[in-house]
């Protein structure tokens, strides 16, 4: 299974980063309420760096204008600002033209643009959509109401007894399919998918791919092309940026072949009484005043991530994820039972348990006494925790920030956990 | 640990361990209602027979869910078991009351409220064993598992009755 991961082969190593010098450009972990905060909860949301805090601040102190629409220098400077922003993540995922890069203000947006703009144009009566079992609600919802409008068939890749996408009926479930779309990783079960050789598979059946890198894009180098994706969709809270701005991605001859999503300002370059001509890519699936100084901290993030460079950071959680699931197999056995696949090469640094009977909103309350915070839930993905039995997880995910010692304290935490509620 | 403490008395935790009315009751006669918590997926199934008197014979509890809302909803089976249906209202008013206690009150004083548009919880109603959840309005996220079985119950009374 491990030769399933397109990332397995890069190194996997606990020193490649200096987490006390990266955590003290944090100004959160400075708060210290009883106890030291430990963050685990980044696969939800990222902290921010103070570089991040800066530049949308300093944004705001010295070059505010509404983009695209003053002649004076001070909205060129806002307007320049946002382009280089723009620039700067297509740079990051490897995007062969900036105009491919359409901020949005999210990912759950971003993946309602292509099921809306892309699918109303394309899709109709009958028309196969592939998704997986194991979709976050973003990217499985939106298909599922253009399947209650349009009438699409909706099919689905199960998943392994290990957390792995089943592809022993790959091409057969790809017959005739028009989209495939798929989490690139599963934000419950960490799972790396074999995304480009579900792409190839798509490609050949003639159906367009939509990647959900969510979970992807904060943690691993991205190659939208390598990939094989046609879209590709994230979020700007998840790696290091502010809330409230998304990214979509997707390949400049499908962008331009499709309708504009929202309409309004800004995505249009001529408007009648009696029509209206769409503006050009990126530009026509940007409606309306877009996030601006979110933009500018986007950028920030992914400079700051730059620097440090995405291998070393994989590298990092790859080696921390390992860690933890030695760790906390040698202390709780059996009674602690990890979701998803047991080779870190294999998953991203999210990490879904059961503890022993423990409710896991009583696990994630009790670990809130000591500071440490975990996901108690369904992580929006009912369908997934229904496969796997389980009506809900907890779930600790780390990052950059995260290091041998968020685990310990995550470990004893689980003690406390076990001496208050079982017997 | 005093908020952690406060939250997991041991009466709950006592409830939750060994839960009271588990199980199943053959329907009908008895009526059936399920409460959901989609946020956490708790589940809470709660049986109950009613006699010609209008009185609770026999209540059961199943369902799945986290240490409050499962002892909430045993606390209040053992509560509601032999009540009339007037009696499982006020109770159920009352335990909502302690629900929505404001923190600040609870901070300042147990007092009377003034001030106020919370309801005030009703001196003449003995909550018994189900005071123990007070502690959960600290924790405003648990309130809706301490509720789910009242609100299930709710459910299952209003199609048996138009309330008073
Ligand atoms: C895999 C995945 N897809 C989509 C999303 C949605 O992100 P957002 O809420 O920022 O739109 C998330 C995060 O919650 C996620 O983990």
């Amino acid at each position: 299974m491990a030769a399933m991961s397109p990332v397995a082969d890069l190194p996997s190593r606990l020193d490649v980063l200096d987490v006390a010098a990266i955590r003290a450009e944090f100004p959160i972990f400075e708060r210290c309420r009883r106890r030291p905060l430990v963050y685990l909860d980044s696969a939800a949301s990222s902290q921010k760096p103070r570089a991040v805090i800066q530049a949308m601040a300093g944004y705001y102190e010295s070059c505010h204008a509404n983009v695209h629409r003053g002649v004076y220098a001070l909205a060129e400077e806002a307007t320049s600002r946002y382009e280089q922003a723009r620039a700067a993540v297509g740079r990051f995922i490897h995007a062969p033209s900036t105009r491919e890069v359409v901020f949005t203000k999210n990912a759950t947006e971003a993946l309602n643009l292509v099921a809306f703009a892309w699918g109303r144009a394309n899709l109709g009566r009958g028309d196969v959509v592939v998704l997986t079992e194991m979709e976050h609600h973003a990217n499985l919802v939106p298909w599922l109401m253009v399947a209650e409008q349009v009438g699409v068939e909706l099919r689905y890749l199960g998943i392994t007894d290990e957390g792995h996408l089943d592809l022993s009926r790959l091409e057969a479930t790809l017959e005739g399919a028009k989209v495939v779309a798929l989490t690139a990783m599963s934000n419950v079960l960490g799972t790396l998918n074999p995304v480009r050789r579900v792409a190839d598979a798509a490609h050949d059946a003639g159906a367009v791919v939509v990647v959900d890198a969510s979970q992807y894009v904060p943690h691993l180098p991205t190659d939208v092309t390598a990939l094989g994706a046609d879209f590709l969709a994230f979020t700007g809270h998840k790696m290091l940026g502010p809330t409230g701005i998304g990214v979509l991605w997707g390949r400049e001859a499908v962008l331009e072949a499709m309708p504009p999503f929202l309409g309004g300002g800004e995505m249009i370059r001529d408007v009648r009484l009696d029509g209206y001509t769409p503006n050009e890519l990126p530009w026509k699936f940007e409606a309306g005043t877009p996030p601006i100084a979110e933009a500018v901290g986007l950028a920030a993030a992914i400079e700051v991530l730059d620097g440090i460079g995405m291998d070393a950071v994989r590298a990092h959680e790859m080696a921390l994820t390992g860690y933890a699931l030695g760790a906390l197999d040698a202390r709780f056995g059996s009674d602690l039972v990890v979701h998803g696949p047991r080779t870190p090469g294999d998953r991203g640094g999210v990490l879904s348990f059961g503890f022993k009977d423990v409710h896991p909103h009583d696990v994630a309350q009790v670990l809130d006494e000591s500071g440490i915070c975990v996901r108690a839930g369904h992580h929006c993905a009912k369908p997934l925790l229904r496969r796997l039995g389980v009506s809900a997880t907890t779930r600790a995910s780390w990052y950059l920030y995260n290091d041998e010692s968020d685990v310990e304290a995550l470990a004893q935490a689980l003690d406390a956990c076990s001496d208050l509620f079982c017997l | 640990m005093s908020g952690l403490e406060d939250l997991y008395r041991e009466i709950i935790l006592d409830h939750y361990r060994n839960p009271r009315n588990r199980g199943e009751l053959a329907c009908p006669p008895a009526r059936r209602a399920e409460g959901f918590n989609p946020l956490c997926g708790d589940e809470i199934v709660v049986y109950l027979d009613v006699d010609a008197q209008g009185r609770v014979s026999d209540v059961k509890i199943a369902g799945q869910g986290c240490s409050i809302s499962q002892s909430s909803a045993s606390m209040m089976s053992a509560a509601v078991k032999g009540r009339t249906l007037d009696e499982v209202r006020a109770l159920n008013r009352a335990f909502k009351a302690l629900m929505t206690i404001h923190e600040s009150r609870l901070e300042h004083d147990e007092g009377d409220g003034s001030g106020t548009d919370t309801p005030v919880p009703d001196p003449a109603v003995d909550l018994g064993d189900l005071a123990a959840l007070q502690g959960v309005v600290r924790f405003p996220v648990r309130i809706k598992c301490a509720t789910l079985a009242w609100n299930t119950l709710t459910t299952g009374l209003e199609e048996l009755a138009p309330s008073a």
